[in-house]
């Protein structure tokens, strides 16, 4: 993993915000999974959120992708060129054509379709064809068609399953699953990414090559990407900023070094905090950020 | 010392009533004595017990529960020797498969199956002409649309009719057959796109915001369609004819370029007529499927917040399905009032409904080939059994019979006749148990829209 070492001392530009949460609760019930989180990403930056389990890092993807209305606080996208939109409110689809992709703790991929299938579902949805026109082969459906194509192929070639092309989703591997998601989250053109857990489950070899391929994403398609991650190894390596979450609050935020020696976040992952419910840690997390180093 | 036998005796004979095998037989054979019950004669007045009498207490009840034990039997057979009856069967049905593998095959089938379509009918006596058209000519029409809406895109909709029965009654006002009057009088060709848009326009109204519901909720809702359709040209007599109904709907006809002419009664023209459009409408359905529409409606039935993830509006695809199948519907209901002539309300019951989900069901959800092929065999086969002396049975006992089939369909065979690829990979996936097979439950399963 060349390059990757470079990447969490480069930098992104700062001052230019992809996307700006400000002042967001989220609650069901009696259980508030966020509250009053506010941050910032910049654009080509990437941005890890970590925190023990039930912290509230697959509610903030909610929000951001429109699947949950937070309560209170605000969710501005910025595409780039473009002035800023409000994500809250949005159903999940007008929010992918925004330009917000993401891919699912638990693999939901379209289990029945081939990958490459899997792809093309998302690469056409950005295309125009309609029934009149696909019913009646029009020289437009056929040129739309050839587009779709080539783009999933390449796409496919980019996550490296050009292989496995014709396999049905579910009959994948783990880890090729993992990267077949981020296809089809690509294959919609976003400008940012959101990844959730993408290693979660995989071997050592398969999180080496989802960590190549979220840095080629990053700069070579220029994508910013939000990345959810237990594993700390990979979080060090690839995130420009880590943001830690801890019972929906956030609790630090900077670059993995300093997060790392961090009082609060240390206490959050040792489960010292004065709330008597300390968080359920599986191995992955108990360990505590320190894995990395 | 014997009483020690008579318990382990009493206690195995309880042993053995609780086995799941006993106890499957003991269903069987009252489904059979139920179903001896209901198709038996009915009671009257003056003889209130003559229904059970006369069919519990008649040799015909024999045949009821040997059907019941022999489906038991069959039920056994599959617990014990199962998977390899499955596997031969698979096998089996892979050969046909393996043989037309190559896509020159598949389309050398077709053709071969369209020219015995072309010159097969001609030679036929004119009952089964008259069955060719209207039960299953429309119905293949209208199997092929239903499919649109529950094979690709997962959405059960139990008041198709109601749409053929807005095709049908456009068709009647379009050419000055109602008691109201078109502005103008319209051959029936030109009503085609009439009777499309309405129906389409009221699958539109209806599907818009009912399909926002879960799965279930929209069967009910549609099924309450379909009855409020009914009843309303059942009671506007004065607009629709009501339960009479009214006649003198015109023929389809040509005059144009020096071409004069005009279908009548008879059945064969509008057998080629209608298998015109069949195959047109096959044609559309075909590309339909393998394009982004279709793959948008497949990624809609397996996973509504996945497809709504890669920018798919769910509701959108849905609302179109819906009304692709509505049109086909109403463009069925045209062709049929214009070949009989006449139209009444009690045609468009919710029976009918049902009967076109069965013949899709029957086919194989989401396969084209199926819903012909179920369409076609499910309307032929009644017609022969009940000629035969043996098999004969009462019309109105039809759907006993359909749905037993159905249910036995569903136990060996959930697929259909001839199932869809991506619909026998899904049950291949469920039976490992991922996923969901069920179409629609897909977009049923509360927790999938929450919790992603
Ligand atoms: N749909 C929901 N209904 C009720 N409570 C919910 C819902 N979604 C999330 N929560 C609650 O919100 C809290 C945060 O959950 P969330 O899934 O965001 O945690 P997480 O940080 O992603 O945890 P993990 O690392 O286990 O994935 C939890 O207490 C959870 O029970
Ligand atoms: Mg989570």
């Amino acid at each position: 993993m060349t390059g990757l070492a470079d990447a969490s001392v480069l930098a992104p530009p700062v001052g230019d915000p992809i996307v700006a949460v400000a002042h967001v609760t989220l609650r069901f019930g009696g259980v508030t999974s966020l509250a009053d989180v506010s941050l910032q990403q910049e654009r080509g930056e990437v941005l890890a959120v970590i925190g023990p389990n039930g912290a509230g890092k697959t509610s903030l993807f909610n929000c951001l992708t429109g699947v949950y209305t937070p309560q209170e606080g605000t969710i501005e996208f910025r595409p780039e060129g473009k002035s800023a939109v409000s994500v809250v409110g949005r159903r999940p689809s007008r929010v992918n054509r925004l330009g917000i992709a993401r891919t699912f703790q638990a693999s939901r991929l379209f289990n029945a379709l081939t990958a490459f299938e899997n792809v093309r579902v998302g690469v056409e949805s950005r295309l125009h064809t309609g029934p009149a026109g696909a019913m009646l082969l029009l020289p437009r459906t056929r040129r739309e068609n050839r587009r779709s194509r080539d783009r999933s192929e390449e796409l496919l070639a980019f996550v490296g399953l050009t292989d496995r092309a014709d396999e049905l989703a579910s009959a994948l591997p783990y880890g090729d699953q993992r990267k077949l998601e981020i296809a089809r989250a690509l294959a919609t053109g976003p400008e940012l990414l959101l990844l959730d857990e993408p290693a979660a489950g995989t071997n050592l070899a398969e999180k080496d090559a989802l960590q190549d391929v979220i840095h080629r994403v990053n700069t070579e398609m220029g994508v910013s990407v939000l990345l959810i991650e237990h594993d700390m190894r990979l979080v060090m390596a690839a995130a420009h900023r880590v943001a830690v979450l801890n019972f929906g609050r956030l609790i630090a935020m900077g670059t993995p070094a300093v997060v790392q020696h961090d009082e609060a976040v240390i206490e959050a992952y040792l489960g010292r905090t004065d709330a008597g419910t300390a968080p359920e840690g599986g191995a992955d997390e108990a360990a505590g950020p320190e894995e990395g180093t | 010392m014997s009483a020690g036998t008579t318990a382990t005796a009493s206690a195995r004979a309880r042993v053995l009533w609780r086995s799941p095998e006993a106890r499957r037989l003991a269903a069987w054979v009252f489904g059979g004595l139920v179903l001896a019950l209901m198709t038996g004669p009915s009671g009257s007045q003056a003889a209130p017990v003559a229904g059970f009498t006369g069919s519990l207490f008649h040799p015909r009840v024999l045949v009821f529960v040997a059907l019941g034990v022999a489906l038991w039997a069959l039920s056994f057979v599959r617990a014990r020797y199962g998977e390899r009856v499955r596997e031969t069967s698979v096998h089996l049905t892979r050969l046909p498969a393996r043989l037309v593998r190559t896509r020159r095959a598949r389309y050398g089938v077709y053709l071969v199956v369209l020219v015995f379509a072309v010159v097969y009918p001609p030679t036929l006596s004119g009952f089964w002409q008259e069955v060719l058209v209207d039960q299953i000519g429309v119905f293949v029409l209208l199997a092929i649309g239903l499919n649109v809406v529950v094979g690709y895109a997962g959405l059960l909709d139990l008041g198709y009719i109601a749409f053929y029965a807005i095709g049908a009654y456009s068709g009647a006002y379009w050419t000055g057959a109602l008691p109201v009057h078109p502005p103008f009088h319209l051959n029936p060709f030109f009503v085609i796109p009439f009777a499309i848009a309405a129906a389409m326009v009221a699958g539109v109204i209806l599907g818009a915001p009912t399909l926002r519901l879960r799965g279930d909720y929209l069967a009910i809702v549609t099924l309450g369609f379909g009855e409020i359709i009914q009843i309303a040209a059942t009671n506007l007599q004065g607009v629709t004819g009501g339960a009479e109904g009214v006649t003198g709907v015109p023929h389809f006809s040509v005059h144009a370029l020096g071409v004069h002419y005009a279908w009548t009664l008879s059945n064969l023209p509008y057998y080629y007529l209608l298998l015109g459009f069949v195959v047109l409408v096959l044609f559309g359905f075909r590309a339909l499927e393998d394009s982004r529409v279709g793959r948008a409606f497949t990624a809609v039935r397996e996973d509504e917040v996945a497809a709504e993830a890669v920018g798919i509006n769910v509701l959108k695809y849905k609302v179109m399905a819906f009304a692709i199948g509505a049109s086909t519907s109403g463009f069925a209901g045209l062709l049929e009032v214009s070949k009989i002539g006449f139209v009444t309300s009690q045609d468009f019951t919710v029976q009918l409904s049902i009967l076109v989900l069965v013949l899709v069901i029957f086919g194989g959800m989401g396969s084209l080939p199926g819903a012909v092929a179920g369409a076609a065999f499910l309307q032929w086969v009644p017609q022969i059994l009940r000629q035969h002396p043996l098999f004969g049975y009462q019309p109105q006992d039809l759907y006993i019979y359909l749905g037993a089939l159905l249910v036995v369909m569903m136990i060996f065979r959930p697929e259909g006749m001839l199932p869809s690829r991506r619909r026998k990979r899904e049950l291949a996936l469920a039976e490992q148990g991922i996923g969901t097979a069920d179409a629609m439950s897909g977009s049923a399963d509360p927790a999938a829209g929450v919790a992603p």
